[in-house]
């Protein structure tokens, strides 16, 4: 079990060097460049000049990434151009928020998406089964940031039912531990904040949660109907069991090894449309830092927070798939 | 009193957007207690379907079963399906075909045994386990209490289908029924779960119910044997008279016992020409026909009656074979030509 998770960590250094040649000479060939955007229209070419020399940007390419490299040795990713702060310490500031709006995405999507699959498959051809199907087409199809501005003007803007944007209500006073909201104000037990938080939480999950829910809920319908197929469900019938028992130990706990699966895969775009949905509600994550810094050439900024989200990526599959050997006994990690 | 009495018993599969299937056509059998019958016919015959039906396991929709089914004088058929749970497992238990599908890969055995003393014994924890672990020892799984913990495919073909049976004969059922038992299991295994499941219908008194494709199977096993042909009983008899004279000339083939004149020299001998596909419907005469080398113009003039010809010896057949020696007929016309429905 040890060996099997260091050999996957292990796994991830190729990867990452792999990722950052490209990310490297990919954001060199963008158009442009901070020299542009850091500094005022009216700049003299002279000043530009002086900033990329003093940014180093007029080193050979292979010079700059040997820097890089040497910097990262160290955990350094170098200071954002627009901040000035080290990219790493921008990260850990803004990063809570977006986990947290990826894990409110996902118990959202896993809440509804499990139930509402396995109904559907059970009652077949039945309204609430072409329903479910046709929903979670459209959950697939609909792009996430424009649901995510349609539920911003309806619930919000419209109704004014939920808050449109923050992460918390103007002016709420709250202690910072974790960075992670919701937990930090359990744990201080400012329960109006936690309140606040959640209400937040809302519209940017439900947004996020589109494509997630969509294919959780085709996921575990698929596998429900293949399921109750399976020899082994009418072996268990043949004992005379209760309903609730084949269903629960025979149906279900089957059914669900490719959806947790399908979990630890969905992290992937889960992050991607993070980027989308905090711009919208002004979620302050690191989506939308990225975002800004690919309008601003940040190029530290872009490539420290892009291997920090694989990194990321890679240790949540890591876990789903340890979890996994939990619920398949057949999977077994040498 | 019969445990068992099947009478009429016809199962058709109405698909969506499909012409209906009938898999099984009237068949009638009675079992005594205790007694170990043998239900033997060819891939594709009906037999699956028939088990299913006597355990209440068909599926609900897109099925129409007709007929009786009595289970110690109770209509299973009809049994609303709280009662039936009730039933199977305790009273009526099964053992199927393939052993690894037939156990839930994630679940550990010894709980796939304990969940039917659970609900039906209403025994739990430590009592549940070691008498699991008792009957793991019955049906010959070594160092069961170990095995308890594992999951179905730690376990070998055999030890997988005794674990099965130990699940079946948990609550000390009145009628076993196996389907195919020894299908999927090499030779010598198969021969080992024969024996244990004779041994252990005849120590418990428990009522067996053999289904297999192959009349070598219940050849050491059972008292009496029915032959199933094309969802229906073609041949009712006790074993020894079965394999000594058998009546109908499907069984015959099945026994190899009518070697053909014909047959090049040197092939080996295939009892049985054309295969189940090459049938007509019972309504229109007897089904095997088109396969039959003693048919006749009176095989073609609707369903032939099952017809007694000695102690407990039954056949459908107008022309038996093994009753007289003169009695095939030279003259055969083709029952597809004579205008029998080709299904
Ligand atoms: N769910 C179903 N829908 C439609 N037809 C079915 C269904 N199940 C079985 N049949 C048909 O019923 C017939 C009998 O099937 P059954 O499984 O009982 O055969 P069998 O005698 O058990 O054969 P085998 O030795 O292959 O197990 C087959 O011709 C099959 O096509
Ligand atoms: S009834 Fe006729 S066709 Fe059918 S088995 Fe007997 S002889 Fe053959
Ligand atoms: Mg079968």
């Amino acid at each position: 079990m040890f060996r099997y998770i260091v050999k996957r960590l292990l796994q991830l250094i190729p990867a990452l060097f792999g990722l950052s040649i490209l990310l490297f000479f990919w954001l060199r060939l963008l158009p442009g460049g901070p020299e542009n955007t850091l500094l005022p229209d009216d700049a003299s070419a002279q000043q530009r000049e002086a900033l990329r020399e003093s940014l180093g940007l007029n080193e050979p390419i292979i010079v700059q990434y040997g820097l890089f490299l040497e910097r990262l040795g160290n955990f350094d990713f170098g200071n954002s151009l627009q901040t000035g702060r080290p990219v790493m310490d921008e990260f850990t500031t803004r990063f809570p928020a977006t986990a947290e709006l990826a894990i409110a995405a996902m118990l959202i999507a896993v809440c509804v998406g499990i139930p509402l699959g396995y109904f559907a498959a059970r009652k077949r051809g039945s309204f609430l089964d072409s329903s479910a199907v046709a929903g979670s087409l459209l959950g697939i199809c609909i792009p996430v940031f424009f649901l995510a501005a349609m539920l911003k003007v309806v619930f919000a803007e419209k109704l004014g039912w939920l808050p449109s944007a923050f992460r918390l209500d103007a002016g709420a006073r709250f202690t910072e531990i974790t960075g992670f909201r919701v937990l930090d104000s359990v744990l201080t037990g400012e329960f109006d904040v936690t309140a606040s938080a959640l209400g937040h939480l809302i519209l940017p999950g439900l947004a996020l949660s589109s494509i997630p829910l969509a294919v959780i809920t085709r996921m575990t319908r698929a596998s429900v109907l293949e399921v109750l197929g399976q020899d082994y469900v009418r072996t268990a019938e043949s004992k005379g069991l209760q309903p609730t028992v084949v269903r629960t130990r025979h149906v279900l706990r089957n059914a669900m090894l490719p959806v947790i699966t399908a979990i630890g895969l969905l992290t992937g775009s889960l992050l991607a449309g993070a980027v989308l949905t905090e711009s919208v509600f002004a979620f302050g994550g690191i989506g939308s830092f990225i975002y800004e810094s690919t309008q601003q050439r940040d190029y530290p900024a872009i490539l420290g927070f892009l291997m920090l989200i694989a990194i990321i990526y890679v240790v949540v599959n890591l876990l789903v798939d340890l979890s996994y050997t939990l619920f398949d006994p057949r999977v077994r990690v040498r | 009193m019969a445990l068992l009495t099947v009478d009429n018993l016809s199962v058709t599969f109405t698909g969506n957007n499909q012409r209906p299937v009938r898999a099984v056509d009237g068949v009638s059998f009675g079992m005594d207690e205790g007694e170990v019958l043998g239900l033997v016919g060819e891939s594709g015959c009906g037999k699956s379907v028939t088990s299913l039906a006597l355990m209440g396991l068909l599926p609900t929709r897109g099925v129409e079963v007709g007929g009786r089914v009595h289970f110690d004088g109770t209509d299973v058929l009809s049994l609303p399906s709280r009662r039936l749970r009730d039933m199977r497992g305790s009273q009526l238990a099964m053992i199927f075909q393939d052993p690894l599908s037939s156990l839930n890969p994630v679940v550990p055995i010894g709980r796939q045994v304990t969940e039917t003393l659970r609900r039906h014994k209403g025994m739990r924890g430590r009592a549940a386990r070691d008498r699991a672990a008792e009957l793991l020892d019955r049906v010959g799984i070594p160092d069961p209490a170990r095995r308890l913990t594992e999951y179905p495919h730690q376990l070998s073909g055999g030890m997988r289908q005794r674990a099965l049976i130990a699940m079946a004969v948990a609550c000390a059922p009145r009628l076993l029924i196996a389907d195919e038992p020894t299908t999927a299991l090499d030779v010598t295994i198969q021969a080992q779960i024969l024996d244990l499941l004779g041994e252990l219908a005849r120590s418990e008194g428990t009522s067996l119910l053999m289904i297999t494709h192959d009349l070598g199977v219940v050849a050491g096993l059972c008292d009496n044997i029915n032959v199933l042909y094309a969802g229906r009983v073609i041949e009712v008899s006790s074993r020894k008279q079965l394999f000594a004279s058998p009546h109908h000339p499907y069984t015959a083939g099945l026994l190899g016992s009518v070697p053909r004149l014909d047959a090049p020299r040197g092939e080996a001998l295939t009892p049985i020409r054309g295969s189940i596909n090459d049938t007509i419907d019972w309504d229109d005469g007897c089904a095997f026909a088109p396969r039959c080398d003693h048919y006749t113009m009176e095989c073609l003039t609707g369903t032939p009656e099952l017809v007694r010809a000695g102690e407990g010896h039954q056949h459908r057949c107008v022309n038996p074979v093994n009753l007289d020696p003169g009695s095939a007929h030279a003259d055969r016309p083709d029952p597809v030509a004579e205008g029998g429905n080709v299904r």
